[in-house]
């Protein structure tokens, strides 16, 4: 069976899905099943048909499985979107419309594109400027003592971060590809850790500084935990030295230590992720009300969890239960719904993807495309990581989005992009010498 | 490059399967404790959205019902208010607070919930409770508000033959659509019929007589000396009036209500038999009601130093509390039960107050079988000690309550409360009708009041709430 065959064939289980889960919530909402879930499944199925007939145009060898993974994910957010808030929903569907030309427009303008790497200064400038986007007065807003978001008022509010993420990976990607001989043999040996040479690694330490300092004046700690962490990655993809990671890490471990200390929305975080339950700060503004009901809607699902539409999101008078549960706290939300057993199908199947994502890197041919297709994969893994790991508790919760689940344009519409580079670069590794 | 790629795939599962394993900490290991700490409010919100069941009297009169509220959730309406604030109670599920039969029929109103629920939901999105149908009477209740007219004190009416409570009200009640904070300093949800802790004074005495005859060593006629004062326990007790009686019969003491005779007949049944009979009216226990326990007080005798006496404990005075005083506390209903014990020829049945429960498509779910709860004395006994009750009304104590075609047994009880020649007295009555085959069983107490007796008192609010419920076919 062809490729692309078996593309078409992994996308039923998404279309089967979005059905199925939007006659659940229409059961749950109106006792009856409405024709209105086929309509859905039927509108859904048609989009994704039609993406993959242009994947088959363009990227006939691209790898197969990463497509409907994607789907899938997209399926099931739209569902767990819809039975939140339905007009959400309607939204998230048109950003994922909107996701989709833009992932065409991708493929169609980046056919070679190797052509990134000369423009990688640009790029790294003009992701660092989209970071530093949300401070600017007049269109920049915090939420949450964050600053994540850009709103040009009337048009659109759009959160530069997602978009920076690739940028910078395309960035270092090109970047680590011209240094990296030089990095590995030009390292000097001190007190038996190989150190990289200044001189190649200085500009990669300046962009992420300059990074890094952007997101700590941002206070956004969940983008800035991803890019060092994809950094790291790349960095070692690229020398396959741990010692570098290690000294980043440990660099990692004073920075963080430092924030967690002394400034003071994030000492708050660190605080509320440690003592979620102390009534003081559950009760406190800006408190652990979050994260503690995030546990609480987690325990309400248990095993199996309470089924679709079931888990309770707002309070008879109104106030939110759970905040943020289409963005921020939508894992809690479907382990409410689901489970253990859905939320780990869900991490299953972002794994599978970053495992399509690694699987194509391995396969390019040439040092850029790995790079970037390792970096790129590895950024999807750490922003599932970070979100789902402060909904969790395995570390502070900070503000960053579900891949392709959560509520947020700027998400699916960069997430799409970014899978549009990687099946771009798995079809020229697959195309015969 | 492959190898590190590789590793770094490596490094992702190993992320994740820490994800795995706080999901699972969440929604397995810790989920118990999670979900019943404090600040969970999950399980308060699952209440709100269940529909009770109604509670309804035994004519169908509607107690409490469920009204839709604000966010697909319900709130309780008491229709009746006061009427039947006590025996109803409330439920406050916002605040996790219930009481009455809201608290001990809670299962029943909430209906069966189980835990199925699909990828899907449940099927029926609201769920629905039971219906549960009281004993209790709405002509007779509302009798025992008018008779107690503002007065603080309680009524409790029984069928004894069944054990099936027709009355239970208690003064002051309060509004159950709108029910006091509990840390109020006029906290009036405290229900006087089953938690006071009255001295019964005289009405005690039917106790006495029955552990006296039952244990075969009085009869009715067993003559006696009353003169007064005696001494008891070391201390001089008199009569009402320091009036001294001569020789008397049982029955006659029985009648006016002579303490010193009383008091040597507990003596010499002594404290061992004494004991036992209260034990089988059910004193030293709680009420066997179908009703919350911490709205149950257990009538028994109590040290001056607050403290209960062990049951037949040589510390306490026998004699006095063979006419109801010594430290002795009851419950209305406890006396409730005394009169319907006798009344049903000497066997006690468990007192309830739920009928019946009945789901949603008209199934009647449960129904409350009458149950022996102890052989208090032999039908023999019994039906002596009704003879002698009979007296009290018809030329002793107790002539207030006659009722004209339809014979009634009672018995008076007047408690001295306050400094000694204090005129204040708390009034008691306990009476069962017809006297020839009873159908009710009550007790009345009345907190307080000026130089008042249980037979000018206490006997017509009893009278008045018999009328009431023998009117309606009883």
């Amino acid at each position: 069976m062809s490729a692309r065959n078996r593309e078409l064939l992994g996308l039923i289980p998404a279309s089967l899905l979005v059905t199925a889960g939007f006659a659940g919530v229409f059961i749950q909402r109106s006792n009856a099943l409405s024709n209105v879930s086929l309509t859905y499944g039927a509108l859904f199925l048609g989009l994704c048909i039609a993406a993959h007939i242009f994947i088959r145009i363009t990227l006939p060898r691209a790898d197969p499985y990463m497509f409907p993974l994607v789907a899938v994910l997209a399926s099931f957010g739209l569902v767990m979107i819809y039975r939140i808030e339905p007009t959400l929903a309607r939204q998230q569907a048109q950003w994922f419309v909107l996701g989709l030309i833009l992932f065409a427009a991708t493929i169609l303008l980046l056919r070679d594109y190797r052509k990134l790497e000369r423009y990688r200064y640009v790029i790294v400038l003009i992701s660092l400027g989209l970071l530093v986007l949300p401070r600017l007065p007049g269109i920049g807003y915090a939420a949450n003592g964050a600053y994540l978001g850009v709103r040009i008022p009337g048009l659109f509010v759009f959160q530069p971060a997602e978009f920076a993420k690739i940028g910078l990976v395309i960035f270092l990607a090109s970047y680590l590809r011209d240094t990296r001989q030089v990095l590995v043999q030009g390292g000097r040996r001190f007190l038996g850790i190989t150190f990289p040479p200044l001189k190649q690694f200085g500009p990669v330490v300046v962009i992420w500084g300059l990074a890094m300092a952007t997101l700590v004046v941002l206070s956004d700690t969940g983008s800035s935990v991803m890019f060092y962490g994809a950094l790291l990655a790349m960095l070692y993809v690229a020398t396959n030295r741990l010692s570098f990671v290690v000294i980043g890490l440990i660099a990692a471990a004073i920075g963080f230590w430092y924030l967690g200390t002394h400034i003071p929305h994030i000492h708050a975080r660190v605080e509320t992720w440690l003592h979620p339950l102390n009534p003081t700060l559950y009760h406190a503004p800006l408190g652990s009300y979050q994260v503690a009901n995030s546990m609480f809607a987690q325990a309400a699902g248990g095993m199996f969890g309470q089924g679709f539409g079931q888990a309770a999101l707002t309070l008879p008078n109104g106030g939110a239960l759970l905040p943020a549960p289409q963005t921020d706290m939508i894992y809690a939300v479907i382990t409410d719904e689901l489970g253990l057993f859905g939320a780990v199908a869900v991490l299953m199947t972002y794994l599978l993807l970053v495992a399509r994502g690694f699987k194509t890197a391995m396969l390019a041919r040439d040092s850029f495309s790995t790079l970037l297709a390792a970096g790129l994969s590895a950024m999807l893994a750490l922003q599932v990581f970070v979100i789902v790991g402060g909904v969790t508790r395995v570390i502070p919760l900070t503000g960053v989005t579900l891949p392709f689940i959560s509520y947020g344009g700027s998400s699916i519409v960069a997430n799409l992009v970014l899978v549009a580079l990687l099946l771009l670069v798995s079809d020229r590794a697959r195309r015969p010498a | 490059m492959n190898a590190p790629i590789a590793r770094l795939f490596g490094v992702v599962i190993l992320l994740f399967a820490l994800l795995v394993v706080f999901t699972s900490r969440w929604t397995v290991f810790e989920a118990s404790s999670l979900n019943n700490n404090s600040l969970n409010v999950r399980t308060l919100l699952d209440e709100l959205k269940i529909k009770r069941g109604q509670i309804l009297a035994a004519d169908g009169t509607v107690l409490a019902k469920s009204v839709p509220a604000a966010g697909n959730t319900w709130s309780r309406s008491y229709p009746t208010g006061s009427l039947f604030s006590q025996p109803v109670g409330f439920s406050i599920a916002a605040k996790g607070e219930a009481s009455g039969l809201e608290e001990s029929a809670g299962s029943d109103l909430r209906g069966v919930q189980t835990g199925l629920s699909s990828i899907f939901g449940q099927l029926s999105p609201r769920p629905v409770g039971d219906d549960v149908y009281t004993t209790l009477d709405t002509k007779g209740q509302r009798a025992a508000q008018q008779a107690l007219a503002g007065r603080a004190g309680s009524v409790v009416a029984i069928d004894p033959s069944t054990g099936a409570v027709k009355v239970m009200y208690s003064n002051p009640g309060y509004n159950d659509n709108n029910p006091p904070a509990k840390s109020s300093t006029t906290d009036t949800t405290f229900n006087r019929a089953t938690q006071g802790a009255y001295a019964p004074g005289s009405t005690f005495k039917i106790v006495t007589a029955t552990a006296a005859i039952d244990s075969g060593q009085y009869t009715p006629d067993s003559v006696i000396n009353g003169d007064s004062p005696i001494t008891v326990s070391g201390v001089p007790l008199s009569n009402d009036g320091d009036k001294s009686w001569g020789p008397q019969t049982l029955t006659t003491a029985m009648t006016y209500s002579i303490n010193t005779i009383f008091a040597q007949v507990a003596e010499h049944v002594g404290r061992p038999t004494m004991t036992d009979y209260m034990k089988r009216f059910g004193f030293y226990s709680k009420p066997p009601l179908d009703f919350p326990s911490f709205e149950l007080n257990t009538s028994k005798p109590v040290a001056p130093d607050g403290r209960p006496y062990p049951p037949g404990s040589p510390n306490e005075d026998i004699g006095r509390i063979g006419i109801g005083e010594g430290g002795m506390q009851v419950t209305p209903l406890q006396m409730a039960m005394v009169a319907a014990a006798v009344a049903n020829g000497g066997t006690l049945m468990t007192p309830h107050l739920i009928d019946r429960v009945v789901d949603q498509d008209g199934r009647t779910a449960r129904t409350t079988n009458p149950t022996v709860y102890s052989h208090v004395m032999k039908p023999s006994t019994a039906a002596e000690v009704t003879k002698m009750m009979e007296k009290v009304v018809e030329e002793g104590t107790g002539t207030a309550v006659q009722l004209g075609g339809i014979s009634v047994a009672g018995k008076t009880g007047t408690a001295q409360i306050g400094a000694n020649g204090s005129n204040l007295t708390q009034p008691a009555f306990v009476a069962f009708a017809p006297a020839d085959h009873p159908k009710i069983a009550i007790a009345v107490n009345v907190d307080i009041s000026n130089g008042g007796f249980g037979g000018t008192v206490a006997a017509p609010i009893a009278k008045a709430v018999l009328q009431a419920l023998l009117a309606n076919g009883g």
